[in-house]
Parts: C-alpha cells; sequence; structure tokens
C-alpha cells in the first residue's frame, strides 16, 4: 500500500489523484518526513486549498520533528526532577504524538481550515429548525469581560454575585418570556433540556403515587425528542399528523389513557404551522393527568405574541443557540434552559441561583429536586450573551424579531409557490416546508441534489429530508435578520435551479457542488473504509 | 434598541402588500386569540450596544476576578496563548451550524479529525468522538454505553470519580435504570467490593436489587468506572479496577485528565476501554463552567455503539480528500426511539478550540504544563503542610491537585483566604473527607509562580491563625 511517495500535499505537489486514493496509496501520516529542505513537512504557507486546488493537510503531517510554538511562564518554582513527581508504575510510556509545528504554521493551517467553511457571517444559512439568525458581535464582547470569562465556577457565592445575579436576570427573562415561573439553566442543549424535562415529569408522576409508561410524540417532531424518551425510561407513542399537517386530534385522543406521563409537541411544529387546536390539545393530555412539554426549538415565531405557558405547557426547553442567537460553533456549544409551571418548580435540579431576601445572590437546592444535569452551573457563557441579546432587544424588540421572522418565511412561501410543491399552503410561521418530489418525478432530481446545487449560488442549504412527514422536504428558514434583497435573490437561486433543470435535464444539479472546496463525498466510503483517527488504518 | 433586523418600514409594507395582508398582526392569525398575549411581554424596551456592554460590565465588576487561582475541582487556569483566542474565535469557526453539508465545511470537519486523532492518542485509545457537553455528560454516555453493550445495569463507581458527575450519573440513572454503587475511598484510593451498607443509589425500576450486597462481588457488571487522577488529585493502582471488570464482564471506563495524561499512564495503558474527561483545561477559559468539553474515547470495536458524531476520512467525486460526519445511523435524527443517546447539539467549538491549543503546545509543551503545574503542586503542597495544623488528606500519590485538612471549615477559610487576593481552592464534600468539613481541594498549573504559591501559603497560614 505504501508507495513511498512523499508526504501528500506538504510539498506543494498535487499527486493526491483519485485513482492514488482509491488504492488507499500514497498518503503518508507519519509525524514528519525526511525529505529534503524545501519538500519537507511544515511551512507551506500557500493559500492553494483556499482555491479548492489541494486539500489541507493536517496538522499531524504539517508536523516537523523539533519544530514548536510554546512558551510557559518563569515561576521561580522549584525544578524538582520528573521522576519525584511520578513514581516510575504511573509514569506515561506510550508517546504522545502530537504534532510539532510552529505558530506561523499553526495559524496558517488553521486560517486556511476556516477559509474552508461556511458561516452565518459569510451568507445566508436559511437550515429550517435551526434558526441560523446573525450572530451580534456585541456578544462576543461581552463573553470577553475579564470579569465574566475568567471565573472559576466553584468560586464562592459571596465573590460571584455577579455572575449569580446576570442568571438570575436571565432565568427571569426567560420566564417571563415563555409564561413559566421558574427555570433551570444547566442543560448544556436542546436535548439535554428535553431529558431534563422528561425526568421533571417522571419526578412529578412519582410524587403523585402513579407510574405511567408513556410519552406521546407526533410525527413530524425532532429526533431528539424520542431519543430523550427512551433515556427518561418512557415509551414513546407516536401520533400522526392529519392532512393540514397537524396534530390529528382524535388520533390524540386514541392515544390518550392513563398510562400516558405526558406528550411532547413544538408549536409552531416542525412543518412551519401553528397547531391551532393547542388549547383542545393541552386539556386532553391534562384531562388524563399527563403533563405537556414544549420543544421551544421552534420559539423564535412567537417571541411576544403568545407564550407556551399560556398556551398550556408545563415544561418549555428553550434553545438559546437558536432563538436568542448565541452561535452555533460548527455544531455546538448551545444551551437549553428548562422553564416550567409552578407546580413543578420544586423539582427543578440544583443547585440553582436565587435572589436572597437581603438582595444578595446564592445558591438553593429546590426542595424535591431530580439533580444535577451539569458538572457546573451549565454554559455560563452562553448564557450570558443570550442575556446581552435579550437586554439589546428588549420585549418589544423580541417581538419585532417573530414578526420580521415570520414575515420572511411567508414571502419566501409564497415566492416560492409554483417553484416547488408546498405540501401545506397556507400561512406559516418562522419556516416553511417545501418539496422536491415534482422534480424527482419529471427528472430524477432529488432534495439533496437542489440543496448541493444551492451551495454553487453561495447560499447554504435548507435542511433536506426532516420532518420526515413530507417527501423530498426542503425545509426553509430564513430568519429575520435576512433581508429582503437576500430573500429575493434566494429565492431567484432556487428558481433558477428548478428552470435549468427543466431546460437542460437535471445533470447540472446531480454533478453539483462544483465550485466549492470539495465536491460531493463519498459518505459510503467514509462508513465502510472506517478512518476516524490519523492512526486507524482504512478498514 | 440595538437593531439587529435589516427591514424599512417601506420594506415591510410592501412585503405585506404582497401577501395581501395588512397589518404584521395577521401575520399571527392562526394563533387562536384566547391565548395571544395582550399587550407585550412585560420586559423592558430594547437599549442600544453600549448601554448593553455597561450593564453587562457592572455585572463582570461584580464578580471577584482578580483572584489568584488554587482552585480546580475540574476546572483549571491554564494559560490560554494569544494564538489560540485569535484563531478560535475566527467567525467561520464561531458561526456555523453541525457540518451536514461537508462540501461547505471541511474547515470544521478536518479540525474535528484532528481533535479526534489527538484526544485518542492522549487517552491511548482507538477512536474519540467529536465532542460531548462536559466531563460529566461523557461519563454519563461512556456508562450507558456499557451497560447496553454488557446488557447489565449494574455500575460500580468509585467515589474518587468529581462528586457532581457522580450526582449527573445517578439523575439521569432514574431514566436509564442503571444500579450504581458507589465504592469508597481509603486513604485516597479506591477501595473495591465493599460498597458501604446505604451507598447504593438505585435506580426507580430495582430498588431492592443492589448488585454485590456488601463484600460480595457480583457475577455480572455493565460498567466499572474509576477516576485517574481521581478527585482528590491521587494516583490509584487501576489493575485491580481492570480485573474487577475481566471477572465480571464490566467494560472499565477511566475518567482522566488530559493535561495530567501527557505524564502519567493513560487510560489505555491501564487497559480501559472507555475514557473520559473534561477538556476544559486544553484552551477554553474558566468561563464559570461552561461552555466546556466532554472528552469520550474508546477501542475501535465499540465505534458503533459510540454517542454523538463521528468524523470520518473520505474522498470527494474528484479523488480529493474530504471529511465527512460518518455512521450517521447511530444517531438520534435517523434512529429516533432507538438512539442510544440524545445528543444532537454537542461543544464543537471547544473541540476545535483543543485541537489547536494541542496543536500550539505539542507533545513537548502539554508535558512541560503537567510538568510545571504538578512542580507548583508539589511546592505548594510542602509550604501549606508546614503549617502548623495543616495535614495531607492522604498519602497516595499526587500529580497536580492535591487535598488537605486545615482545621478551619473550608468555606470559612476560602472566604479569609479571598480578602488577600488568592482563591484558596474547593472545599470537599463530607462523604470524601470523613465527615469533616475542613477538607480543601488546592490545585495548581503552569500559571502559578513561586512567589504567588509563597503569597498563598503566607496568607493560609495568618487565616489559620
Ligand atoms: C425541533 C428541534 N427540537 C430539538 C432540537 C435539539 O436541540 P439541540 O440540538 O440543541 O440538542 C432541535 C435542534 O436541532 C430542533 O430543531
Amino acid at each position: 500500500m505504501e508507495t513511498g511517495s512523499s508526504t501528500v500535499g506538504n510539498d506543494g505537489s498535487n499527486s493526491f489523484t483519485g485513482s492514488s486514493l482509491k488504492e488507499g496509496a500514497g498518503i503518508h501520516y507519519g509525524h514528519g518526513s525526511t525529505s529534503a529542505l524545501g519538500g519537507a513537512p511544515g511551512g507551506r504557507a500557500a493559500s492553494a486549498p483556499l482555491m479548492g486546488k489541494l486539500f489541507e493537510p493536517t496538522l499531524l503531517e504539517l508536523s516537523h520533528p523539533g519544530r514548536r510554538a510554546w512558551s510557559l511562564r518563569t515561576t521561580g518554582v522549584p525544578m524538582y526532577p520528573t521522576e519525584e513527581l511520578i513514581p516510575p508504575e504511573h509514569t506515561r510510556r506510550q508517546p504522545l504524538g502530537l504534532p510539532e509545528v510552529s505558530e506561523r504554521d499553526l495559524v496558517a493551517h488553521f486560517t486556511r481550515l476556516s477559509h474552508r467553511q461556511f458561516s452565518v457571517d459569510l451568507g445566508a444559512y436559511p437550515l429550517g429548525s435551526c434558526t441560523m439568525k446573525y450572530n451580534p458581535k456585541l456578544c462576543d464582547e461581552v463573553v470577553a469581560l475579564p470579569g465574566l470569562r475568567d471565573i472559576h465556577p466553584a468560586a464562592p457565592a459571596q465573590l460571584t454575585q455577579g455572575w449569580l445575579q446576570l442568571l438570575c436576570n436571565l432565568e427571569s427573562a426567560l420566564c417571563t418570556i415563555t409564561g413559566m415561573s421558574a427555570a433551570t439553566l444547566q442543560p448544556a442543549a436542546g436535548a439535554a433540556g428535553e431529558l431534563t424535562g422528561l425526568l421533571l415529569i417522571r419526578a412529578w408522576h412519582e410524587a403523585h403515587g402513579a407510574s405511567r409508561r408513556r410519552i406521546l410524540v407526533p410525527d413530524s417532531a425532532h429526533g431528539t425528542n424520542p431519543a430523550s424518551v427512551s433515556l427518561g425510561g418512557y415509551e414513546v407513542t407516536t401520533v400522526p399528523s392529519d392532512s393540514r399537517g397537524c396534530v390529528d386530534i382524535d388520533a390524540l385522543h386514541a392515544s390518550l389513557g392513563q398510562d400516558v406521563a405526558g406528550m411532547m409537541l413544538t408549536n409552531p411544529n416542525t412543518l412551519g404551522l401553528f397547531e391551532e387546536s393547542i388549547v383542545d390539545i393541552a386539556a386532553a393530555v391534562h384531562d388524563c393527568g399527563g403533563l405537556l412539554y414544549y420543544d421551544g426549538a421552534n420559539l423564535n415565531a412567537i417571541l411576544g405574541v403568545v407564550r407556551p405557558g399560556d398556551m398550556g405547557f408545563d415544561i418549555v426547553h428553550l434553545n438559546l443557540h437558536k432563538t436568542f442567537a448565541t452561535p452555533h460553533g460548527g455544531g455546538g456549544p448551545g444551551a437549553g434552559p428548562v422553564a416550567v409551571s409552578e407546580r413543578l418548580a420544586p423539582f427543578l435540579p440544583g443547585p440553582r441561583p436565587v435572589r436572597n431576601e437581603d438582595g444578595s445572590y446564592g445558591w438553593e437546592i429546590p426542595s424535591s429536586s431530580i439533580g444535577r444535569i451539569h458538572s457546573w452551573h451549565g454554559n455560563a457563557l452562553v448564557l450570558a450573551r443570550a442575556y446581552a441579546y435579550i437586554l439589546a432587544s428588549g420585549g418589544d424588540g423580541l417581538r419585532r424579531i417573530a414578526e420580521l421572522a415570520v414575515l420572511n418565511a411567508n414571502w419566501l412561501r409564497k415566492r416560492l409557490n409554483g417553484v416547488f410543491e408546498i405540501p401545506f399552503d397556507r400561512p406559516n410561521m418562522h419556516e416553511v416546508v417545501v418539496s422536491a418530489s415534482s422534480l424527482k418525478r419529471a427528472h430524477g432530481l432529488r432534495a439533496l441534489d437542489v440543496a448541493k446545487r444551492l451551495l454553487e449560488e453561495g447560499f447554504h442549504s435548507p435542511t433536506v429530508y426532516f420532518p420526515l412527514t413530507v417527501d423530498e422536504a426542503l425545509m426553509i428558514e430564513p430568519t429575520e435578520t435576512e433581508s429582503p434583497q437576500t430573500l429575493a435573490a434566494l429565492a431567484d437561486a432556487l428558481e433558477n435551479i428548478v428552470m435549468q433543470a427543466e431546460a437542460n435535464g437535471p445533470d447540472a444539479a446531480r454533478e453539483a457542488p462544483r465550485t466549492t472546496p470539495v465536491r460531493r463525498v463519498d459518505e459510503t466510503r467514509a462508513a465502510r473504509r472506517l478512518r476516524l483517527t490519523a492512526d486507524m488504518e482504512p478498514g | 434598541m440595538a437593531d439587529f433586523t435589516p427591514h424599512t418600514e417601506e420594506e415591510i409594507a410592501s412585503m405585506l402588500s404582497f401577501l395581501g395582508i395588512e397589518s404584521t398582526e395577521s401575520l399571527f392569525s392562526s394563533i387562536p386569540a384566547a391565548v395571544r398575549l395582550a399587550g407585550g411581554l412585560e420586559m423592558p424596551n430594547g437599549i442600544s450596544e453600549p448601554d448593553v456592554l455597561y450593564e453587562m460590565t457592572a455585572l463582570a465588576d461584580a464578580n471577584r476576578e482578580k483572584l489568584v487561582c488554587f482552585a480546580g475541582a475540574g476546572a483549571y487556569d491554564h494559560e490560554i496563548p494569544a494564538a489560540v483566542r485569535s484563531l478560535a474565535s475566527r467567525s467561520e469557526f464561531v458561526t456555523s451550524y453541525t457540518p451536514y453539508q461537508p462540501e461547505v465545511a471541511q474547515g470544521v470537519l478536518e479540525a474535528l479529525f484532528e481533535y479526534q486523532t489527538m484526544v485518542a492518542r492522549l487517552a491511548g485509545l482507538d477512536v474519540a468522538n467529536a465532542s460531548l457537553y462536559d466531563g460529566a455528560s461523557a461519563l454519563v454516555e461512556a456508562v450507558n454505553l456499557a451497560v447496553s453493550s454488557r446488557g447489565d445495569p449494574g455500575v460500580w463507581i468509585s467515589a474518587g470519580v468529581n462528586p457532581r458527575w457522580r450526582k449527573v450519573l445517578s439523575t439521569f440513572a432514574k431514566g436509564s435504570g442503571h444500579k450504581i454503587s458507589l465504592m469508597p475511598l481509603v486513604d485516597g484510593t479506591t477501595r473495591w467490593a465493599d460498597p458501604e451498607p446505604g451507598q447504593h443509589s438505585s435506580s426507580h425500576e430495582a430498588s431492592q436489587t443492589n448488585p454485590g450486597s456488601p463484600g460480595a462481588l457480583p457475577e455480572s457488571l455493565g460498567a466499572v468506572v474509576v477516576a485517574y487522577p481521581n478527585y482528590l488529585g491521587c494516583l490509584e493502582n487501576l489493575s485491580q479496577a481492570r480485573s474487577l471488570a475481566d471477572r465480571t464482564g464490566a467494560m472499565l471506563v477511566v475518567a482522566f485528565d488530559p493535561i495530567c495524561s501527557s505524564i502519567v499512564k493513560s487510560p489505555g495503558e491501564w487497559g480501559a476501554d472507555i475514557a473520559v474527561g473534561e477538556g476544559q483545561p486544553l484552551g477554553n477559559p474558566l468561563g464559570f463552567g461552561g461552555p466546556y468539553l466532554g472528552i469520550l474515547a474508546a477501542r475501535k470495536e465499540h465505534v458503533r455503539r459510540l454517542p454523538g458524531r463521528l468524523v470520518g476520512e473520505s474522498i470527494d467525486v474528484e479523488g480529493r480528500r474530504a471529511y465527512v460526519t460518518t455512521l450517521r445511523a447511530r444517531e438520534q435524527d435517523i434512529r429516533r426511539e432507538k438512539a442510544s443517546s440524545n445528543v444532537c447539539t454537542n461543544q464543537t467549538l471547544m473541540a476545535v478550540t483543543a485541537a489547536i491549543q494541542l496543536g500550539w503546545l505539542g507533545a513537548s509543551g502539554l508535558a512541560e504544563v503537567a510538568v510545571a503545574s504538578s512542580r507548583a503542586a508539589r511546592y505548594c503542597r510542602e509550604l501549606l503542610c508546614g503549617i502548623d495544623g495543616v495535614v495531607p488528606l492522604s498519602s497516595a500519590p499526587t500529580v497536580r491537585e492535591f487535598a488537605v485538612y486545615t482545621g478551619v471549615p473550608a468555606s470559612e477559610l476560602i472566604g479569609r483566604v479571598a480578602e488577600d487576593g488568592f482563591l484558596a481552592g474547593v472545599a470537599l464534600p463530607e462523604e470524601l473527607s470523613e465527615g469533616r468539613q475542613d477538607g480543601l481541594l488546592i490545585a495548581t498549573t503552569e500559571r502559578r509562580t513561586a512567589a504567588q504559591i509563597e503569597g498563598f501559603a503566607a496568607a493560609v497560614e495568618r487565616a489559620l491563625r
């Protein structure tokens, strides 16, 4: 297999061809090489990968023995010999194998990687359900404040009054926004909030002497919902949607029973439609003793318009990394606070930040707490960003955010009418789900092809194949931060893709994308010849 | 008042007329009037950017920030170099979503591949996932993996595992039904196979059937969990834990410290099946506890059961090397209620940061950080234990963290020493200090100078007088 060729990419050549790679040959993944100066790994400061001409070698391939970036503080601490510090039976013998690079190469490498990465700051990211709105720079500044950033989480309350006040203020703002009475800020993401909510449901029923087995989840729900239900020790009962894309009320009634612990719902739902029967749904679930859980991933649509608490929900998780503009970080971090109605407050995770009678702040464990769910207090710096965003927006601004998010999505729906099939063509909320099924029938093109072709136009693609209830789904969420001009350009791009397919056949879309740093990636190969680290021989 | 929406009033009007409606209010006509919020949210109106900064600065100023940090307990005050801060705050990394479209996400994907490689090497294991929320969530996921693949809910966990992580594990065990038995620490190391009566925290389903009644080794277990170094900073011999796992068919889960592991045996060297850890020390700020980084690494044979995202190497249609998330069929969006984990959003940016930090340090730098941290700990321990009334809590070897009794309740001592500008450490829970309240856990990093350590020891001495 090893051909002995030079380390790919490091010598500036583009010998890394498809054919040689298909045999798995020609790649050298060592920590440096002995090739002559100039061809040696490390220091290839060219931006060729930016142009898609080459791939970017990994940091491990850029490693050059003896090179280093680090320098540490001069401390004056006695230089105890290492043998004295670590007994021999505890000493590591395995080599560490970390890369050896100069700071210049490190910076060049990650900067080139960043140039191979789409982001909100680069352009519209209409990824349905993900609420990829603009992330204000103001919040970057906030979390760089040393008085927030450099605080140890175990520092006692009397030394962290500012943080505790911030958390209490955020909790109360979130309660106002959701119409609930108390919240935990510990969950690190939406899914962690869901599982927390399910454990709250469990604790509630146990405290009332009931053991219930099932949780109802609509068929249009996000995958984390049913996964969380299982981890919460419950069984999932899937409730089908009706012909209007909403919870089928008859089926709901048929599914309910004394063994139902609760129901999870997002409203507006994942089709971007408001569940108009929400009051009846809430009554039906409550009538049989169940609790109603709100998946807050879609809260952006209803900020200041209607509150989950007023709709009858008992437990709400929020995705601060969606609604409250904290950046997604390439997949995280997020924050998934859970707010509850008064009767559930005693069960919340603890310790919780609280305001004492004398106006100072401290920690408290609720009387029937389900326990801790985070190593510390939650993703605190993400919480600080969200709080700054809420302060900046205010009650009036939050309402305007919802209005413009819904306006943008409706404008797109109307504009795309006739371009794509719109399975539920009526006023929607913050997102619209269209279907590429007619393209599939006519040209054999799939939602995925449309998504890939859109990348060539400089837009991120919508979410595809979700919700599962729509064939060839393209789920588009423009958010309120995109201008009417951006919406028009996005719609034009989508329309062109369809017109091009109709005029010239499906090839352009099938071959897309051609202008991105890499083109379509062989996912089957990735799974079959699994290579998850530079040390794994593709199996 | 700060406004991040671009629309002018004219544009709004023209969009509304395109939709054939009169006001933005009508956008919400599908919402039943009975539940709508009349009169808007009861909160102040928006304020300008400088006003927000002013308010947030006031909150920041209400924290005591300049304390010289001797606290650890899973969160460490390491140096974060300028290059790492700068690269990790590039908005291409910060403002992108999960890399679902690999053609435009090679930056994050390749950085995660590097992270997976470096973390697997640190742990001495074959594979690592692309991050979980924090140390506690990595522990929970590892135990879930062990229990589900071994088909046994029994979990033996050392009291040396971070007590807050153990609490999180017990919280989630109420849903998953694990049967957890706590193994006490004696002189800083775990005493196995002898759970203290009353120390079983059991699931809702099987609260009567504790595995391993005191002294007895159960025939089968799902997981044996131990920390290295443990919460008291001590190194213990893990061969007993390994053989316990072998005899019960359990997986050995080792909670490790990514900094210390550069100089002490890796989880892999001890024979761990799964390693979990808190990745905060790899370039992420203290940040009052988050966002941090849950590390999970494992042997190759468990790869199809791993929780969370995995990035794999492949090629694009032109044969160019390319990265993509792989083995996706494990995950919740495909598996739904049958998924072994519900994790979706993780801590990618912290993982990317860790990759950058590990790149900046390299092998020699990381080991130097660990050595400098332990030298500082040794010096600090010597000075403190020279003070009348201060005694070490155990005789087991320690690395960069250690515990002492001081004779004064730890929370009180921390308060007193703070007045001299030091964060003295973390108060030990009574379960780890023989019921005493004067157990103090102290950590040092490569940032602590001799002068700071000497000043700290003098402050402790004054406080104890
Ligand atoms: C509708 C819905 N519910 C739940 C989640 C899960 O949230 P998270 O990714 O923060 O765990 C998401 C986000 O992906 C979502 O879109």
